[in-house]
């Protein structure tokens, strides 16, 4: 090794997803987070003896539309297996998931360019279906006993392998935004990390970077955020590289990631148990996806979002730039176009989406799909300075006042009196009283002194309060004073 | 292939289970007598036929996504050994 200090990571992601389902994998009950505990159980997802699970048929199609559009290979003929593990919150003793013939083979993920990757890719290695298991709440110091809830048991997932071939924290950072950002897309998980309907598991070794040879991995736990999986491969990249670098090896083993502290703390051993005794699952039948269903599953893929982002720069007339931070999310470009159903400048409303509202959104750490401002409130308030009753500067004032009032648009303006005066007969009669009350000055003007122009301006502008449309003041002045003048 | 008491006990130990010597002792006895069964139908020449992971010739059996009523919470907690009004109880694990 010439250089022992350059160590490059190797990582690979899992992504749990939920899938939006009304109801469980196996079973009729609903999904639901934060229900009341154990009121979302029956036979099957609780696992009584003779109960038999049913496979939920939209919970193959959600997963089948994410291996279509990552450009995977659908299995079709896949098979549930048997993941063996004892936990009180897994009440059958197994999880019933896919082994050897997983649903989705392969597919890629494009990420935005990196420091030297200029869109890199991220290759898959396979998405398959699985069922949750129930959730054990542990007990506070002094409680000598776990409590279990099984709602959670039977609720559909996908979980999404990708190849080791992600090279740095920011990269998997990157990759996860974009997957989200396709799982909305395609309408099978909202993504909600908070909810747990998105979770990470993290595989990270090191090695040098002129070794072809993969160095020992741990596994990260209990990235529940976006930032947590970056911070986290950023702290185990250092203590694998200083351990490699003090002579020491890597132990492989399980870390759980504590966000407070800022380190990945080693599992207890007691809690590690990969010897899953996988099995086909008996009480499922073989799924096989015909060439017919998969050719309607293919037809009825809903636009992704570099197809959303050109149709937007040819519909809208917007630059490339503001169609891909529209498209961003889907939150984000429903919102965009369902104020252009009711707006005609589509770069107006964009410039009005990317920074208004978007500054909102960033200031008060919430999503497009939370805010109060519907479409179509702003789209009206897009109009009113299209028409001139209103100024760009008296619109980002009703704009505040729609945020704190929940008051729409013309609501706020007749309250307030903010109409901006574009009536030309009462800018007329105002300007001619300005020009009776001040003749010194425009003798001045018409003498040739044509300078004081905005002083005309300004006082009609303070007559009328600031409400005048200033370039309707502009032009009636000017003719005005251009009559006088012949 | 012989099942050794290691196997048994490690097996054992996925399903939480302590098994005593004597129970030790009669487990690998069945075992052993189930596992030389399974080596006799090994025998039997499988070459060119496709593995099967079901037997039951059906396959695409499905439910739409609809919903149906769930247990009361009352029924679903009705069986456990150990429960208080909300949760299922158990020895502490972690």
């Amino acid at each position: 090794m010439d250089n022992p200090g350059r160590f490059e990571a190797v990582i690979g992601l899992e992504v749990h997803a939920q899938l939006a389902t009304a109801s469980k994998i196996f079973c009729g009950c609903r999904v639901e987070f934060g229900a009341p505990p154990n009121s979302l159980t029956c036979p099957v997802c609780q696992g009584l003896p003779g109960a038999l699970p049913v496979l939920n048929k939209r919970a193959v199609e959600f997963a089948v539309r994410l291996v279509l559009a990552t450009g995977g290979t659908v299995n079709q003929r896949s098979v549930f297996a048997r993941k063996n593990y004892f936990y009180p919150d897994l009440p059958k003793g197994y999880q019933i998931s896919q082994y050897e013939a997983p649903l989705g083979i392969g597919g890629r993920l494009k990420i935005p360019s990196t420091s030297e990757d200029v869109n890199k890719v991220v290759r898959l290695k396979r998405v398959h279906l699985e069922e949750d298991a129930g959730k054990s709440l542990h007990p506070e110091t002094g409680e000598y006993q776990t409590r279990i809830d099984l709602n959670r048991c039977g609720t559909p997932l996908i979980e999404i392998v990708t190849e080791p071939e992600i090279r740095t924290p920011r990269e998997a950072y990157e990759y996860l935004v974009m997957l989200k950002q396709i799982l909305q897309y395609l309408e099978i998980c909202t993504g909600d990390m908070e909810k747990g309907h998105l979770r990470c598991d993290a595989n990270i070794s090191v090695k040098p970077a002129d070794s072809s040879e993969f160095g020992t991995r741990t596994e990260l736990k209990n990235l529940n955020s976006f930032r947590w999986v970056e911070r986290a491969l950023a702290y185990e990249i250092d203590r694998q590289t200083q351990t490699i670098v003090a002579g020491r090896k890597v132990e492989q083993m399980t870390l759980l990631w504590n966000e407070k502290k800022q380190i990945a703390e080693p599992m207890r051993s007691k809690e590690e148990s990969h010897d899953y005794r996988y099995f086909p699952e008996p009480d499922l039948v073989n799924l096989v996806i015909d060439d017919v269903w998969l050719a309607k599953l293919k037809s009825n893929l809903p636009e992704l979002p570099e197809q959303k982002a050109a149709r937007f720069v040819k519909q809208f007339q917007i630059p490339e730039y503001d169609a891909g931070v529209l498209t961003s999310s889907r939150g984000l470009a429903d919102y965009y176009e369902t104020v252009m159903r009711n707006y005609t400048d589509g770069k107006t409303a964009s410039n009005w989406v990317m920074t208004e509202i978007m500054r909102v959104l960033n200031e008060e750490k919430s999503d497009i799909e939370s805010f109060r401002l519907k479409p179509e409130a702003t789209a009206e308030l897009l109009n009113l300075i299209k028409d001139g009753t209103v100024s760009g500067k008296i619109a980002k004032e009703i704009f505040a006042e729609m945020l704190a009032t929940g008051k729409s648009a013309s609501e706020i303006l007749s309250a307030k009196g903010l109409t901006q005066i574009s009536d030309s007969t009462l800018i007329n009669e105002i300007i001619e009283r300005v020009l009776t009350q001040d003749r010194e000055n425009l003798k001045k003007y018409l003498s040739g002194k044509t300078q004081i122009f905005g002083h005309f301006v300004g006082a009609v502008m303070k007559e009328t309060k600031g409400k005048a449309n200033p370039a309707l003041v502009n032009k009636l002045l000017k003719e005005k004073l251009d009559a006088l003048a012949r | 292939m012989p099942i050794s008491k290691d196997d048994i006990l490690k097996i054992a130990a996925l399903a939480k289970l302590e098994l005593n010597p004597e129970e030790l002792e009669s487990l690998h006895h069945d075992l052993t007598k189930i596992i030389s069964y399974i080596d006799q139908i090994r025998q039997v020449d499988t070459s060119g036929i496709v593995p099967q992971s079901q037997f039951i010739k059906a396959e695409n059996v499905f439910r739409d996504d609809i919903v149906k009523p769930s247990l009361t919470k009352e029924q679903a907690l009705s069986n456990a050994p150990d429960k208080d009004d909300d949760y299922f109880r158990v020895p502490r694990v972690l």
